[in-house]
């Protein structure tokens, strides 16, 4: 188990895929950033989970929990707040309780933003990026909506969970549905198993407007407020990258981030610290922006075929 | 029985589902990056031999099935039933017809199977992967014609039909791949 699980020329493959990645945004002009992998605090999403250790200064007397960073999202939005301009990090984030054939607790994570982009004029750059480094097709635009509505004849914004809990049942999914109260979680199963494997086959598709219940940190619509300015990236059933059109109200984040604790209470997990760095940053003003991350490891699986994770890591989780 | 959880989750656990006890073949992770968790687990029913996918929500438990493999050495049937014994404690177990199913054709005196122990009831007989028989049946075939042909059907002892080379005759003992049903060679005296 001392060998690498990823093969030499894989290795080598990456190396030039990630060059290739850096080179995009060099001709654009995106700054490249580095920001810490550790923080005092981290995000409150009820479906992450973090890694957290014990820092001991040699100059104070009581010890620290940091945590990993699960992305660099914080740390860069306050570049932006700083005045940064765009810029881009590649960089390791780390996700407890993640592990298998798409998924290692520890990966490569290129994330970027674009002052005065909204989340349509990001999703050009991303598929000008997967044209470039992965020589896509041009990608397909679909949003949530419609994705719904085509593959499985359902519409989320307005299906109740009842509905739902049947479309669940026929699937097979009647164990799972039968008790579940919340409609994200049985919308996630159903584009989890029965979407992501019948979309951006031939070439990648960016799905939009997920709903607000799902916005994460994306901007609510101001058109139609029951969606969020949220996109994600999906290419031969793996999804690639998440992006915003990003929410800057400091006050409507705080709330966000209490809401998620809340929730957090509610489900039995550790309520998370507030990132108060974060908020004040939003206070003194966020640029409008937008930013996405992409998970580069899944990046340089489609690029060489790989049907594991492990496939192009130097070492996966069990060989670390 | 134990309850265990999405990830204690690993091949050849055997869980109860529909009122049946099954193996579990494959469990894979699913998650969407903003959402929740799922285990694809890919599961084989042990009494209908079922090979099926099912999702669970990661983090959710289901019951164990108090299910254990013991190897037997068969005896006889009685018609019924099939009796099988534990060479060292001698204690006798009798699968019936349906633990037994197609593999009595494959049922030897005194070869070893693997009995499948439901609440220590036996659900299922796997034999040894190979068996020695003893052809009962076949056509004479046409000497000097032994390549191309793809053979000749021969019934052995237990009522099996395989495909034998045209050179094999009646009377001769053969070795069979149980889990293909295919002739492997003559048997060695």
């Amino acid at each position: 188990m001392w060998q690498p699980s990823a093969t030499i020329k894989a290795l080598r493959e990456r190396a030039a895929l990630i060059q290739s990645i850096r080179q995009f945004f060099i001709e654009r002009d995106v700054l490249e950033v580095e920001t810490p992998a550790f923080s005092a605090a981290s995000v409150t999403d009820v479906h992450l989970h973090t890694f957290s250790t014990r820092f001991h200064h040699p100059l104070k007397p009581d010890a620290q929990t940091l945590y990993l960073q699960t992305s660099p999202e914080f740390a860069m939005k306050r570049l932006l707040c700083a005045g940064s301009g765009a810029i881009f990090q590649l960089s390791k984030a780390f996700r407890n309780e993640e592990g298998g054939r798409f998924h290692n607790p520890e990966f490569t994570m290129l994330e970027w933003y674009r002052p005065g982009f909204d989340h349509f004029a990001l999703m050009n750059e991303v598929d000008a990026l997967l044209q470039a480094v992965l020589s896509t097709e041009p990608a397909d635009r679909m949003s949530y909506q419609e994705v719904f509505k085509t593959v499985l004849g359902i519409d989320p914004l307005t299906v109740g969970i009842e509905d739902l809990k049947s479309v669940c049942a026929e699937f097979g999914y009647a164990d799972i549905a039968v008790g579940e109260t919340d409609k994200d979680t049985l919308l996630q199963l159903l584009f989890s198993e029965q979407i992501e494997p019948k979309i951006g086959q031939a070439r990648p598709v960016l799905v939009y407007h997920f709903l607000a219940s799902q916005a994460a940190l994306a901007k609510i619509d101001e058109q139609d407020p029951r969606v969020a300015r949220r996109f994600e990236a999906y290419y031969k059933g793996i999804e690639l990258a998440n992006g915003f059109h990003e929410l800057s109200d400091a006050q409507e984040q705080r709330s966000r981030f209490e809401r998620d604790n809340q929730k957090r209470h509610v489900m039995g997990l550790p309520e998370m610290p507030i990132d108060a760095y974060f908020l004040e940053a939003l206070e003194s003003g966020l640029p409008d922006c937008a930013g996405v991350a992409l998970g580069v490891d899944r990046l340089i699986m489609l690029a060489l075929g790989a049907s594991r994770i492990s496939e192009v890591l130097a070492f996966d989780i069990d060989r670390a | 029985m134990a309850n265990y959880s999405t990830n204690e989750f690993k091949a050849g656990l055997k869980i109860m589902l529909d009122g049946e006890p099954c193996n579990i073949l494959e469990n894979e992770y699913v998650k969407p990056g903003k959402g929740q968790a799922f285990n694809r687990v890919k599961i084989r029913k042990l009494i209908s031999g079922k090979v099926l996918e099912k999702t669970f929500k990661s983090g959710d438990s289901v019951e164990g099935a108090d299910v254990m493999d013991t190897d037997l050495a068969y005896l006889y049937t009685d018609g019924e039933f099939w009796h099988f014994m534990n060479n060292e404690t001698f204690e006798q177990i009798a699968a019936d017809e349906k633990a037994v199913g197609d593999t009595t054709k494959w049922l030897v005196e005194n070869d070893e199977c693997t009995i499948t122990l439901w609440n220590g009831s036996p659900i299922a007989v796997t034999p040894p992967n190979f068996v020695e028989l003893e052809i009962t049946e076949t056509d004479p075939g046409l000497k000097g014609d032994t390549a191309g042909t793809g053979g000749k059907p021969a019934t052995l002892s237990t009522g099996a039909v395989v495909r034998v080379p045209l050179f094999v005759q009646t009377g001769e003992v053969i070795k069979v791949d149980t889990r293909s049903g295919e002739y492997v060679s003559r048997a060695q005296k």
